[in-house]
């Protein structure tokens, strides 16, 4: 055993840490430290920053313009982002959509949606969910059906996040209603702008907007734009749902929410003293990071595993439940931070005299309550455990 | 030993509940709670009209209540109605009154609005460390400092503050358009405000108010844990009604074993919630108040974070949602920690407690 980065590590994490110094723009650091919404621009620039340097496509094979990287390089990139507060990949295509592609798509899918994934032509969004099937996602009854050189789709699909900025949209939709629920679905790609979709934003409990209704009516598309063989998308979303939980254990957040912690309890005073100084604030601090410190090895321990075995296994799950907990911890405690200081509706104080404490730590109480989604997105707790259960424990 | 509400109370209970889930739906509520003014003028009036106020306030002082369980009947309803106006203010501002031995019938009538100044930036919590200062100024004083998240500063005619004085504290009445006041939303809805004094005249109330202040904030605390207790109690019902009309698999998903134990465990936590509650009302007013009312904040401030937090993991997405009324009963239940000390401001007290 030897948990030391080697030389060639140490140096990438340099090459990663002056890029990042040099290259993120300032306004989008500040954008995300301060915790708001990102606009739809600045996560485009930032992802045509790291396209030019060849370092977007983090998760994709070289061949397909990917950087090809290690699990520790990726970790190390992944860090340093973190660190510098970069703006987080949008994963629907990056993440998703293209792995997928490069195992199940066409010749032509892979030459045309690819390059358009990494210049930024096109923006993805994930059509799984309905509101009658989320974890039991096989459930799902948007229908497509074969006509003529088309599909004509129909349904709603809902929880799509950012499908409000998305010009296309791949859906799982069933295709054969007789066949056993896993069997009828097939993995269809969807321009946003063809007439009969229409988008509805839902408000988050925090107030913001990131999550959309999709309704299809007669929504026709080419057959062509059919991934897989047709029936065969189950088979897809499994695949797609193991790639969604690379990184899944959000380390790097964890540890730049950490750092957050810290600094506003050096910097909030109780008692007359800093927070930092009162044992029961300091506990609950050291007791996350203990957890955070044993999870960035869990972490790499689980990411060369995978890499050995070619996939991600049923492990990645321990991982998203001790992560999202951890995560969610961390937020709370930076609620608890600020106390009544953090009680304000976010952009309702304009006046900076009147900011609580420094600027930056507005909105902590609107991102506790928005992460409490970490632990219910991507396959809920509950679900990651009855994987567990089944495929490890086999109880 | 009885559990059980006296007649009055029970009639206060229900009426002011049926009044709140009749006039008060979540949709209105939301409105209310979110946008400006954060107030309804119109409801306050109602509730002023439905004796509200007289239950919060001592025979003594012009009022027909004022003893713990007077004040957690009033707030456990509240809590089940998520309503965002301060009647805790004037809870606080009441009990005040009473200890000073001012007269309060424009409270009590709702003639005008109070709300009190006691928390501030470096000292959210603790007493010990407020820095708002007073001078005497003629036959007056004047205060300068900041009070922060002023609960209820946004609607007030009167403020009444807590400063330093005479090396101690004393409580002293600003008129709200003297001040420098900044009015904002909240989080789990309702209205707050920063309180700038400079050089800003006020009336002394109380010269020695410590005791006082104590007493107010422990009346405080009994009515934030009420409220808890009602909001825990909607909260819970909703998830488990939830738990046996979601179908997912097939079946409901209350169904799934998980789940069930896991509304059995927020269940356990809300009846010894409730239990604090009673105990911490039962000592309001005597030598275990301030001991009963930490101990009750602190295991409030726990279980309603669990509660919240279940509810919300419970129900999936869904109740990620502003349109879901479980969000905002879960917001209401993880700020109110923020108000009048927090779980580990309490457990230390608690603590503190063991030395003496
Ligand atoms: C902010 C946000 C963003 C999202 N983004 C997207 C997106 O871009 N695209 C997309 O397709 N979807 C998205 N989702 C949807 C997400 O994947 C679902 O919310 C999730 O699958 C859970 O489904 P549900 O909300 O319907 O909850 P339900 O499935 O109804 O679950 C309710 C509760 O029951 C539990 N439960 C369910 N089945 C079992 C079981 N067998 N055993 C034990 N417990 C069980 C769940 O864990 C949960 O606690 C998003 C969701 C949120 C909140």
């Amino acid at each position: 055993m030897d948990l030391s980065y080697s030389a060639e590590d140490i140096a990438f994490g340099e090459e990663v840490r002056s890029f990042l110094a040099e290259a993120l723009p300032t306004y989008i650091s500040d954008a995300v430290r301060s915790g708001g919404e990102l606009t739809k621009p600045m996560m485009e620039e930032w992802h045509a920053i790291l396209n030019k340097r060849g370092w977007l496509a983090t998760i994709w094979p070289k061949e397909f313009g990917g950087t090809g990287w290690s699990p520790v390089q990726k970790h190390i990139f992944e860090e340093e982002c973190c660190r510098a507060y970069a703006p987080r990949i949008v994963p629907f295509g990056l993440s998703m959509l293209g792995p997928v592609l490069q195992v199940f798509g066409s010749k032509e899918q892979q030459d045309h949606y690819l390059p358009r994934i990494l210049d930024g032509t096109d923006w993805w969004c994930q059509g799984y969910s309905e509101p009658g099937a989320g974890s039991d996602l096989a459930s799902l009854k948007t229908r497509a059906v074969h006509e003529g050189d088309e599909w004509v789709i129909n349904g709603q699909k809902t929880w799509t996040t950012l499908g409000q900025f998305a010009d296309w949209i791949f859906c799982l939709c069933r295709t054969d209603p007789e066949a056993k629920q896993q069997a009828g679905i097939s993995f269809i790609l969807v321009d946003m702008k063809t007439p009969g979709i229409e988008v509805r934003p839902i408000k988050l409990i925090e107030g913001g907007h990131e999550v959309n209704e999709v309704f299809f009516t007669d929504v026709r598309v080419p057959y062509e734009n059919l991934v897989g063989e047709e029936n065969k998308g189950w088979t897809i979303a499994k695949f797609l749902l193991s790639h969604e939980r690379t990184g899944i254990a959000g380390v790097g957040f964890s540890m730049q929410a950490l750092e957050e912690v810290k600094a506003l309890a050096r910097k909030v005073r109780r008692g007359g003293k800093s927070l930092m100084e009162d044992p029961l604030f300091a506990a609950r601090i050291a007791q996350v990071e203990i957890d955070l410190e044993a999870m960035k090895i869990t972490n790499l321990r689980m990411l060369f595993k995978a890499q050995e075995q070619g996939a991600p296994g049923p492990e990645t799950s321990l991982l998203k439940i001790k992560g999202t907990v951890i995560n969610q911890e961390l937020k709370d405690l930076a609620r608890r931070a600020l106390g009544p200081a953090a009680t304000p509706f976010p952009g309702h104080i304009t006046d900076g005299n009147l900011m609580f404490g420094p600027a930056d730590t507005a909105h902590n109480a609107a991102r506790y309550f928005n992460n409490r989604k970490t632990s219910i997105f991507g396959g809920s707790n509950e679900i990651q455990r009855n994987i567990v259960t089944k495929t490890m424990l086999e109880l | 030993m009885d559990f059980n509400l006296t007649e009055d109370r029970q009639m206060l209970a229900d009426t002011l509940g049926r009044f709140l889930s009749e006039q008060y739906p979540i949709e209105h509520r939301n409105k209310v709670a979110y946008e400006a003014p954060f107030h309804d003028p119109a409801l306050w009036d109602q509730m002023v009209e439905l004796g509200v106020f007289y239950a919060l306030a001592p025979e003594s002082a012009g009022g027909m209540g004022g003893a713990g369980f007077d004040i957690s009947v009033v707030f456990e309803a509240l809590g089940q109605g998520l309503c965002p106006e301060p009647v805790l203010a004037a809870l606080m501002a009441s009990r005040l009154l009473t200890s000073a031995g001012v007269e309060q019938d424009d409270l009590l009538t709702g003639a005008r609005r109070y709300a009190v100044g006691i928390s501030e930036i470096d000292a959210p919590y603790e007493l010990d460390h407020i820095a708002t200062a007073a001078t005497a100024e003629g036959d007056g004083y004047t205060l300068s400092g900041r009070k922060s998240t002023v609960y209820g500063g946004h609607i007030a005619d009167v403020i009444l503050v807590a400063a330093r004085h005479g090396g101690g504290l004393g409580l002293f009445a600003v008129e709200a358009h003297a001040a420098n006041v900044t009015s904002y939303g909240m989080m789990d809805g309702g209205g707050a405000a920063e309180v700038m004094l400079d050089n800003t005249p006020a009336k002394l109330v109380l010269a020695e108010a410590e005791v006082a202040l104590q007493d107010a904030l422990n009346a405080g605390i009994v009515a934030l844990c009420a409220e808890a207790v009602g909001a825990m109690e909607v909260t819970h019902a909703i998830t488990v009604e939830y738990l046996k009309q979601r179908k997912q698999f097939g079946v409901p998903i209350g169904k799934f074993q998980v789940l069930q134990h896991r509304a059995v465990d927020m269940l356990t936590e809300i009846e010894q919630a409730r239990s604090i509650t009673i105990k911490a009302a039962s000592e309001l007013g005597g030598p275990e108040a301030s001991r009963t009312a930490s101990m009750a904040k602190n295991l409030i401030g726990r279980v309603a974070r669990l509660v919240a937090e279940e509810a919300i993991q419970m129900h999936g997405g869904i109740a990620m949602t502003w349109e879901y009324s479980v969000s905002h009963y879960a917001k209401r239940l993880v700020m109110l920690d923020a108000q009048l000390g927090d779980t580990d401001y309490h457990l230390s007290r608690v603590m503190a407690g063991y030395a003496a």
